[in-house]
């Protein structure tokens, strides 16, 4: 298969996404709504291949993906940096029981950001995750999109890890109120 | 009846299907009474027993029983509309509603108040729910079960816990046992 990681502009790395994931035999893509992964959560809505959940809340995905890995599947919970503190002592069910984790994490608060009450969970978002044991790893350009989910798949499904890409806001673009 | 006693009447049901249970005394008092390779204990994590319960029943074929308690629901509230929308016809959420936080000394829910989980679950979308006294539960929970409807089931019953042992399985075995049997 082509590796169509390379000479993306800003607008296909967002389909980049969705490619990546697919090639990663995802089958379950548990989401809270978010713009920035409005592209991928549209194709996976269309994939009759893969089941889609919409969460009420993020910590609903950590012990939703961890039933699917028990019954044989793998998948993958989008959301924005937000959703992190919503997750975090739900992050205990994968450290104790080792259930692999790929999270893929939009981020807020860290660049441009025009909304200050997206500050404070956006810029601890990361420390969060590491402080629980997630391992992260931050995307800032589209290149780099599909080698560090690939790599980030590797460590969760192969290694029992619980693993973050965290989309930063520089590649994600400005936002403003009207969008 | 209280819990444990529930338990032990339909331990030969559960021990035929997979079965995720809730936090702390009820994973204790199921591992006591009938420990099975099909049984996945949570020991932490307050809440999440129906969540997994879902992702696992979506993710396969096999009849899947999520144990879970009063208490436990309302810190997770969101998984009721969850699982409304996205049917998995071999999952039964089994809810022991016996009104109080038993882990920590039976102080009362408001499941045990004024809050009703059945018109909670109705509400928010699921089909088939259906509330029963405690000593009903092993004839509803198989009707469930042969129905291969999604099924929410509220069982009303006493406040009580038993003394029980900890579980000294480490959480990786008891998961890795657990997908031995899903696979097989």
């Amino acid at each position: 298969m082509p590796n169509p990681s390379t000479d993306l502009d800003a607008s296909d790395w967002k389909s980049q996404v969705y490619h990546t994931l697919k090639t990663l035999d995802i089958k379950h893509v548990a989401y809270v709504p978010d713009a920035g992964h409005s592209t991928a959560i549209k194709k996976f809505e269309a994939d009759g291949n893969v089941t889609s959940v919409v969460l009420t809340t993020e910590e609903e995905g950590i012990p939703y993906l961890a039933g699917a890995w028990l019954g044989g599947d793998r998948g993958v919970l989008l959301m924005q940096s937000s959703g992190v503190g919503n997750c975090i002592n739900m992050l205990s069910l994968q450290s104790n029981a080792r259930f692999p984790l790929l999270m893929l994490i939009t981020m807020r608060g860290e660049w441009a950001e025009f909304n200050q009450w997206q500050n404070p969970m956006g810029q601890a978002a990361e420390a969060a995750l590491n402080l629980m044991g997630v391992l992260t790893w931050r995307a800032e350009t589209p290149d780099q999109i599909d080698d560090l989910i690939q790599g980030a798949a590797t460590m969760a499904f192969d290694g029992d890890q619980a693993c973050a890409v965290l989309l930063s806001q520089k590649l994600i673009g400005k936002k403003t109120w009207s969008k | 009846m209280i819990r444990s006693e529930i338990i032990r009447e339909i331990a030969p049901i559960l021990a035929e299907h997979l079965v995720v249970c809730n936090i702390g005394l009820p994973s204790q008092e199921l591992h006591l009474i009938d420990d099975q390779p099909s049984n996945f204990y949570m020991l932490g994590t307050m809440g999440l027993s129906s969540s997994i319960g879902l992702g696992l029943a979506l993710a396969q074929d096999k009849k899947v029983i999520s144990i879970d308690g009063d208490g436990s629901v309302l810190t997770n509230f969101g998984t009721l509309p969850t699982i409304a929308n996205n049917v998995a016809d071999n999952y039964i959420l089994l809810i022991i509603d016996n009104g109080s936080y038993g882990s920590t000394g039976d102080q009362p829910t408001y499941a045990g108040q004024r809050t009703s989980l059945t018109d909670v679950a109705r509400a928010c979308g699921c089909e088939n729910v259906v509330e029963c006294q405690a000593e009903e539960t092993p004839a509803v929970l198989q009707q469930a079960l042969d129905s291969n409807k999604m099924t929410v089931i509220v069982c009303k019953c006493e406040s009580g816990n038993i003394k029980v042992p900890v579980i000294t399985m480490d959480p990786v075995v008891i998961r890795d046992r657990f997908m031995k049997v899903v696979a097989s």
